[in-house]
């Protein structure tokens, strides 16, 4: 099992109340599995993807990743896991500016202590999965919505993580290359990576093989 | 993550706001500048103050005649002829670690050929060139023969010569001083200006015996022995102080002063002058480094400004750097590099403009200036702990970012 949380509960503070953002969420996910984690503003989705992507701690229940308990982790054990385990999409694609698309490819491996050199290879092999060798030094400002978010996908591919977390990925693009997209994250699937796909469109949650809807803090 | 990996981060940042960076450095190349002017100027002064004080000869002191009261006024000093060459005598017999030099001293037309030149006359001892440190550049100093006959001799200073003769060799020539003939017999070396900015090459002297007689004296103080000035040399590692008390209990013995009555002469202590002259130009290199500390101090806040309002403008990419793997010290180290960056160039700068500044100061304003490696060396590292003390805040301010509400910052 690669994802396997049990009684999962996330609390937050304001002022006198509490607020239940995650009220014991028990999931398991398999390797090489295709889920999107729907659900209304407030159900707790988001919530649940920062303690899957290791960006933030519960405050109760157990979240295994890959056998290795996460919620025991320090800083920079989580900062590890973050760097090696796991691949993020944003829904804003998160590129640093005035960078070249490889050098943004690139940064993980920085964090991993990747010699530069190596870093440019693995990053030109991975832009070349997502279909834009040939866009490598251009800056995000000078690409389409789609194609940043390709660039954005091949970061989170570059150090060969064991899941893909991609937080509203067609948030900001049209319906056509939203298409093209999910289409991508499909193809990944099909290669062998597991991905994990927050959305509340039920037309991006039809990609998925298994869709889990949160409701209140809880899995319907 | 490895320091150069941070250096190009840290650059790349930079040269995004290259006006702001250019600005935020400005307050530390100020400092900097300042600091380098300062010290190099501080020290040329220093250095012509030592300069001076060689010049002068040291362990000197003066000993000069003092005011006399004609009907209720006070004559200037040197008006009362009370010091005489016997007072000179008794110091160098009964004060062994002293070494005294009489001189009466008075102007005169000097002539040589075609040349004439008014100068400065200065009747002596062979002894004044030793107490004065003054070497002859060529010739001899005078002999017993021609102190005790008024020898119509003298040691031309070297602004005399270059007047008088030009480039041509002087010794042995004539010179008429006040019409009566004197040969050369020697050349003194070049001394350079006094603390008071006059030239002391300009310069003739003669055994005090024929001044008296023959250039300075009127017919009147022809015997007599009186003399203006008396000057001391005390020997090196002798305190001048305990020789000073020396000499004025003898002089003030053999001028049969009772306690209580004022000395009839002055005597200063020339080391303590230039001491206090030094002491005072210390003061304005401190002075003027309050000043360059304030500048520094100022540099440094406005690095702290600019590097909080970088922190906050890159929320979102601190919160991207850390999904993708960032740790803590990643990030404090980022922006602690890119302070310090900031500052290290800031300090550079400032070094060279420093630099600058102070030689056009040595060229325009003619002061001594001094280079020290060592003070820009200090300056620069100055800069670096700049960078390091007031970039750590909102470096470790960026590190102890969430994750989650960077990622979300607006």
């Amino acid at each position: 099992m690669l994802i396997r949380t049990r009684e999962l509960a996330k609390v937050y503070r304001m002022g006198e109340s509490e607020v239940h953002a995650l009220a014991g969420v028990s999931v398991d996910i398999d390797s090489g599995e295709f889920v999107a984690v729907t659900g209304p503003s407030g159900s707790g989705k988001s919530t649940f993807m920062n303690l899957l992507g290791c960006l933030d701690r519960p405050s109760s229940g157990e979240y295994r990743l890959g056998g290795k308990a996460v919620s025991s982790m320090d800083g920079d054990q989580l900062a590890r896991t973050r760097n090696r385990q796991i691949g993020f999409v944003f829904q804003h694609f998160n590129l640093l500016g005035r960078t070249s698309a490889v050098e943004n490819v690139a940064l993980p491996l920085v964090y991993a202590g990747v010699q530069k050199r190596e870093r440019t290879e693995k990053a030109m092999r991975v832009l070349e999965r997502v279909g834009l060798a040939d866009r490598a030094q251009h800056h995000p400002a000078q690409l389409s919505g789609g194609q940043q978010q390709r660039v954005a996908i091949a970061r989170a591919l570059v150090s060969e993580p064991l899941l893909i977390l991609a937080d509203e990925p067609t948030g900001a693009l049209d319906t056509r290359t939203s298409q093209d997209i999910m289409a991508l994250f499909q193809e990944l699937n099909r290669q062998g990576m597991t991905v994990v796909v927050v959305t509340h469109e039920s037309e991006v949650a039809r990609f998925a093989r298994r869709v889990l809807h949160f409701r209140d803090g809880r899995t319907e | 993550m490895s320091l150069g990996a941070l250096l190009h981060i840290a650059l790349r940042a930079l040269a995004i706001n290259k006006l702001r960076s250019a600005l935020t450095m400005l307050g530390i190349v100020i400092g900097v500048g300042a600091v380098i002017v300062m010290i190099a100027v501080g020290a040329g002064a220093q250095a012509r103050v030592e300069e001076q004080i060689r010049a002068l000869g040291s362990n000197l002191l003066l000993i000069m005649s003092g005011a006399r009261t004609q009907g209720g006024v006070r004559l200037p000093q040197g008006s009362s002829q009370t010091l005489s060459e016997d007072d000179a005598l008794a110091i160098n017999q009964e004060i062994p670690d002293a070494l005294a030099a009489p001189a009466l001293r008075g102007g005169a037309q000097v002539v040589s050929g075609n040349a004439n030149w008014s100068t400065q006359i200065y009747g002596t001892t062979p002894e004044y060139l030793q107490v004065r440190e003054w070497p002859l550049a060529a010739g001899r100093n005078f002999s017993a023969a021609e102190m005790s006959g008024a020898g119509k001799v003298c040691l031309l200073g070297a602004t005399v010569v270059r007047e008088l003769f030009g480039g041509a060799d002087p010794l042995d020539e004539v010179i008429r001083i006040k019409r009566v003939p004197f040969t050369v017999i020697g050349v003194l070396e070049t001394k350079g200006q006094s603390l008071m900015g006059s030239d002391q090459d300009d310069i003739i002297v003669v055994p005090i015996s024929a001044a008296r007689s023959r250039v300075l004296g009127a017919p009147a103080q022809a015997r007599s022995r009186a003399v203006s000035t008396i000057w001391v040399k005390v020997a090196d590692g002798t305190d001048t102080k305990e020789a000073e008390a020396q000499v004025r209990a003898l002089l003030r013995q053999r001028h049969r002063l009772q306690p209580g009555v004022d000395d009839d002469f002055s005597l200063r202590n020339l080391a303590e002058v230039m001491a206090a002259r030094e002491a005072s130009s210390r003061v304005l290199a401190l002075l003027l480094a309050a000043v360059a500390s304030v500048s520094l101090l100022v540099g440094g806040i406005g690095i702290m400004n600019i590097m909080l309002v970088s922190v906050t403008e890159r929320t979102r990419e601190i919160g991207l750097r850390m999904a993708l793997g960032a740790r803590t010290r990643d990030i404090l180290g980022q922006f602690l590099v890119e302070a310090v960056t900031l500052s290290l160039i800031g300090g550079l700068v400032g070094v060279a403009l420093g630099i600058a500044g102070a030689t056009a100061i040595a060229g325009f304003a003619g002061w001594r200036i001094v280079l020290s490696p060592a003070a820009i060396g200090l300056a620069v590292a100055f800069a670096f702990a700049i960078g390091v003390f007031f970039g750590f805040y909102p470096a470790r301010k960026a590190a102890r970012l969430n994750p989650v509400d960077a990622l979300r910052y607006e």
